[in-house]
């Protein structure tokens, strides 16, 4: 079996301080299996007492070439690989892939499928920023927050197996709209989640937001300043905390969500505990969003949920029982695809997570030439040494923690 | 193209000797990778652009000259405004001056692009591999790479496949 080689000096030596020769400070292995690091990330930590002095993250362990693999599959197969990548945004991936698709080949998506778009998106939010809270609250000893956290979470998840028929790996986004419209238990599901959540949320905040052994963990620790979270690409909720108002939602809105009422909430100080207040407060933006949602969809019911223009989408089930050119149609889409302008593309959406963007090159063929997936979570976890310099190894985690990274989304 | 990015490739023309594309609505700036440090820093201070969003390449195998492209998506928070810019990259010479010291997020992003592609950023701070494994000695995301297929190790296969690895071999 192949071992984890030990963290040796000669590897490291332009990255730590020369005390580790002298022993005044030693090299440490955090990980690849360790609870606290939310997946397969390997920290080298360098340590002067309990004092972190340098941690350089090793990724790579979760690496499934994903973007080679799109390369081979048609436009239409290989959005499926778009759920792996952030396992915990999965329908937020497809929104990503789908709007590169229809940018690159210039397709439209009805409004009802846009609105069905921003429910679902918004729903997933929620659902991503309840795993972070959780595993932050466990790796803070607060311990019950990831029973609460999940037990929330089950609601989101059953909002999307009705819709999709998956809980998790939906693939329920498709060029030019959504796979179908949503059945009609659909308004009735969002009508509970949103009427117990408001509550749940309260009830988060009235464990840990005023906790004073809470505050004392993440006050003034893992000072992120806006000029270095720019520089090391730092997007999403973390930018957000260190004073930086910038959400793709607000300024270069996409699905139509200039139509939508909602604040972007920010802090100025940037440390940990503005980074976990920005995303509770986030909590009460998308719920905002899903409700105005909700409205929309009734106007628009019984609208179309998939473009008209059938170049690029499959036709309707039920022509093709009677219609020859639409069972033709229906395997020759399905088969070969549909070819796309040989240029390229960069479309960008904000995650829970920060800015997912995907750069999209066709070659004139059916297979992308390219795909490349700007993921959030690698930008973010990157700026980590400047975070934690100086700091103990527990704040280590808690600041870890606080960046919310998913390492499928890092390693791709 | 957007209003607010016009001048800004009139300059980069002008000063460098840039060429343009546009495709939907998207500015496709082409520099030499000489210029590349230049370019980035005049963008950076003079005009805004604070976060490079992405930083990749694409392979146009079996085209030699240019075989790739390395691609600079570049994003400015103050302007809302979006630009690409793109190095083509001959087959036998892959060597693009490093940005690192411009934007630190390149620094990883680099790295990426080098496991991938194979293209060599001079004077990188820290060229170590970074997403694909130490014994592996190639670049997986280069179209003359195949998308080959590896034999699952189970338990009853497990020693006969561990043989085959290149650490076994040591």
């Amino acid at each position: 079996m192949p071992q984890i080689e030990e963290a040796s000096y000669a590897k490291y030596k332009h990255l730590v301080s020369e005390r580790v020769l002298t022993g005044e400070t030693m090299l440490l292995n955090m990980g690849p299996q360790h609870p606290s690091t939310h997946g397969v990330l390997r920290l080298v930590v360098e340590l002067d007492g309990e004092t972190v002095v340098n941690a350089i993250p090793e990724i790579g362990y979760l690496h499934t070439g994903i973007e080679k693999n799109m390369e081979s599959k048609t436009f239409l197969k290989a959005e499926v690989m778009t759920d792996r990548l952030d396992y915990l945004n999965t329908v937020g991936n497809n929104l990503a892939y789908c709007m590169a698709v229809e940018k690159l080949v210039d397709l439209d998506v009805p409004p009802r499928a846009q609105v069905i778009r921003v429910i679902m998106t918004e729903l997933q939010r929620i659902a991503s920023h309840l795993v972070f809270l959780g595993p932050f609250g466990l790796d803070l000893a607060a311990m019950s927050m990831f029973l609460y956290c999940f037990r929330e979470r089950e609601y989101i998840m059953d909002i999307l197996e009705l819709c999709s028929g998956q809980r998790m790996m939906t693939t329920y986004f498709r060029p030019g709209g959504v796979w179908r419209d949503v059945p009609e238990e659909f308004e009735a599901a969002v009508r509970d989640f949103l009427k117990i959540f408001p509550k749940r949320v309260d009830e988060y905040e009235a464990l840990l937001t005023k906790n004073p052994i809470f505050l004392d963990r993440l006050v003034g620790i893992g000072m992120l300043d806006a000029k270095t979270a720019i520089s090391y690409g730092v997007t999403g909720p973390m930018l957000r905390a260190s004073g930086v108002d910038w959400d793709l939602r607000k300024a270069r809105p996409y699905m139509g969500y200039e139509e939508y009422e909602f604040n972007v909430p920010t802090r100025t100080t940037g440390d940990t505990f503005s980074r976990y207040i920005v995303r509770i407060e986030e909590f009460r933006e998308s719920m905002k969003i899903v409700e105005q949602g909700l409205k929309k969809l009734k106007e628009l019911a019984g609208q179309p949920t998939l473009s008209a223009n059938r170049r690029f989408v499959p036709p309707p089930r039920a022509e093709i029982g009677v219609s020859m050119e639409a069972l033709i149609h229906h395997f020759k889409y399905w088969t070969e695809g549909f070819p796309a302008p040989k240029n390229s593309v960069y479309s960008a959406v904000e995650s829970p997570r920060g800015e997912l963007g995907v750069y999209m090159e066709g070659d004139g063929g059916p297979k992308p030439h390219r795909v490349h997936m700007r993921t959030p979570s690698f930008c973010n976890l990157s700026v980590i040494n400047e975070m934690v310099r100086g700091h103990l190894v527990a704040d280590l985690v808690a600041i870890l923690a606080s960046v919310d990274i998913v390492l499928g989304d890092i390693d791709r | 193209m957007d209003k607010k990015i016009e001048p800004i490739v009139q300059t980069l023309q002008e000063t460098f000797g840039a060429t343009c594309e546009e495709f939907r609505g998207e500015a496709h700036i082409f520099v030499k990778a000489d210029q590349i440090v230049d370019v980035l820093t005049l963008l950076r201070d003079k005009h805004e652009f604070e976060l490079l969003s992405a930083l990749t390449a694409t392979d146009y195998y079996p085209q030699q000259t240019p075989r790739f492209h390395v691609i600079y998506q570049m994003s400015s928070l103050a302007q809302n405004t979006t630009l690409q810019l793109r190095v083509p990259v001959a087959g036998d010479q892959l060597n693009v001056p490093t940005v690192s010291h411009i934007y630190q997020t390149a620094n990883w992003r680099e790295r990426e692009a080098n496991d991938m592609f194979g293209i060599v950023f001079e004077g990188h701070p820290d060229p170590r591999k970074i997403l694909t494994p130490e014994d592996l000695d190639a670049h997986p995301l280069r179209k003359d790479f195949p998308l080959g297929y590896e034999e699952p190790q189970f338990t009853f296969n497990f020693d006969d496949i561990d043989l085959s690895k290149i650490y076994a071999k040591e």
